[in-house]
């Protein structure tokens, strides 16, 4: 019981913040900018996603499936080359200096580019952007994990006589967890920033990115607002997803085991 | 009739060989460890102490010489799995239990769950914390986690323990308190041990013999043979304790003033 308490009193606080601040904005605007032009209040933001509730929530789709299948694609081809890399002395040697290379490419300036690869209204050209811009800090991270281990971890596995194989599922990958969480949480969040930038030089038609461009073009600030909101609530949501996911993958971790060890 | 558990032969290591940065860490050394004895590898930092444990547990290999554990090569003892390690870092596995780092080797090993858990247990009585099974390492203290060390070191009954500094980064009273498991353990197990350390008290206080070793290149300068009998806190103040610790320092003093 005092732990839900704790639990609750944790989230209370985040919560009454955000609403003070929501109260002080909507509060501000109606002082000195009643009309609300470039900045509309909250309550109208939050009106507009009501008001255009089927094209924010059909925008909101289809970019949550670019950022969700591109986030997935570009995890899993990061890890794979991250135990690719470990393993193999060749893969490394390929590999490491062109993702190193890759990443110094300020890659979202490449949409226009992939527009014409995949196809101007093809939203494949958003899912690569996405992909590719996930792989590097997942990739980086993944390949710390896998392979900054205590050396006498390594050394007593040794002296087990375990193999590649064994050591690499006793020691590494579980050593790997913590880091390929942390770039896991934050690649939610450059994901939903990738597939909207990348939204905005071609793509689906009714998704966020073109909603957001749109909607300003025409002056409707409020909908424009309403379609960040909405990929908010997506970044919200998958970073959240990946917390939980770090949880149960990883209980034996500090940053999870922390209500514990405060009683 | 005693047996030779580990038999290094004119062995010489040479780290980086050929090559500009190269390092003569160890040169011809000659050492025979008897079945039971508790030897300690004492010596100022670079002189190999550390290195020729290596051998031992063929985690490394020699340059030159042969090295046998249990009359076979090393590298088959190492494949064979006869001896346990522990080192300066507890180098327990976090996301384990307490029991579960323990009974790791166990697991390599191919032993049934059921063997696994209890012999966890025995080993857990023996270091006397049968309480924390259930803990994560990161839950105990630093002399707490060297303990498990011990006990996992120890889970499969190796004939021979081999321990580079596992005291090291322990508080004076710890380590000491840990010096007196260890010997109580030694006793009970029959287990040969072969200790790397920087203390002079603590080299004294454990060995049936002080090997004192000299840098640059790594050699073996004396052997001190030592026999306290059954030791406890009365043996840290017996004038016979003190004798071995002058008589270690003064053959470390000739090493460094070489």
């Amino acid at each position: 019981m005092n732990w839900v308490r704790r639990r609750l009193g944790q989230s209370m606080a985040p919560v009454v913040g955000g609403v003070a601040i929501l109260a002080v904005w909507e509060l501000a605007l109606l002082v000195t900018n009643p009309d609300g032009f470039v900045l509309p209040p909250p309550s109208e933001i939050i009106g507009a996603v009501f008001n255009n509730w089927d094209a924010v929530f059909d925008a909101a789709r289809n970019t949550g499936f670019i950022i969700v299948t591109g986030l997935v694609v570009g995890v899993l081809l990061a890890v794979g080359a991250a135990l690719l890399v470990t393993r193999f002395r060749t893969a490394n040697e390929i590999i490491t200096p062109l993702a190193v290379s890759m990443n110094a490419v300020p890659i979202i300036a490449l949409a226009p580019i992939f527009n014409a690869w995949f196809g101007l209204l093809s939203p494949r050209s958003n899912q690569a952007i996405v992909v590719v811009l996930v792989f590097f800090p997942v990739f980086i991270n993944t390949t710390k994990g896998l392979t900054q281990v205590e050396p006498s971890q390594l050394e007593l596995m040794e002296s087990y006589a375990a193999g590649k194989w064994r050591i690499s599922r006793e020691v590494r990958i579980p050593n790997a967890m913590p880091f390929f969480f942390t770039a896991l949480k934050i690649s939610t969040s450059l994901a939903v920033i990738a597939a909207i930038v990348a939204e905005y030089f071609g793509g689906r038609q009714d998704a966020l990115g073109p909603l957001i461009t749109q909607s300003a073009g025409l002056t409707r600030y409020a909908d424009a607002w309403a379609a960040v909101l909405a990929g908010t609530v997506i970044g919200g949501i998958l970073y959240t997803l990946a917390g939980a996911l770090e949880r149960v993958a990883m209980p034996w971790h500090s940053s999870v085991r922390t209500d514990r060890q405060s009683n | 009739m005693t047996t030779v558990a580990v038999a290094v032969s004119s062995c010489s290591k040479i780290f980086n060989h050929g090559k500009s940065n190269e390092v003569h860490a160890l040169d011809e050394i000659d050492l025979a460890v008897e079945d039971g004895e508790f030897i300690t590898l004492i010596g100022p930092s670079g002189c190999g102490k550390s290195t020729l444990l290596r051998l031992i547990a063929a985690l490394t290999d020699p340059t030159a010489g042969r090295v046998e554990v249990n009359g076979k090569s090393a590298e088959q003892a190492r494949l064979d799995q006869d001896y346990g390690m522990a080192f300066q870092r507890a180098g327990l596995f976090d996301w384990r239990t307490v029991s579960k780092n323990i009974e790791l080797p166990l697991e390599l090993m191919g032993w049934s769950r059921v063997d696994r858990v209890r012999r966890a247990g025995e080993m857990l009585e023996l270091v006397k914390l049968p309480e924390f099974g259930g803990h994560h390492p990161s839950e105990l203290s630093g002399g707490m986690q060297q303990r498990v060390a011990i006990a996992r070191s120890l889970a499969f009954s190796p004939s021979l323990l081999l321990m580079d500094e596992p005291f090291g980064a322990l508080d004076e009273m710890t380590r000491e308190h840990m010096q007196d498991e260890l010997i109580r353990i030694w006793a009970e197990t029959n287990t040969t041990v072969v200790f790397v350390t920087h203390s002079i008290p603590e080299a004294a206080y454990l060995s049936s013999r002080v090997v004192v070793m000299s840098p640059r290149p790594g050699r073996i300068a004396s052997v001190i043979d030592v026999d306290l009998g059954n030791r406890g806190d009365h043996t840290r103040e017996d004038p016979a304790f003190f004798e071995k610790v002058t008589e270690i320092r003064e053959a470390l003093r000739a090493v460094e003033s070489t």
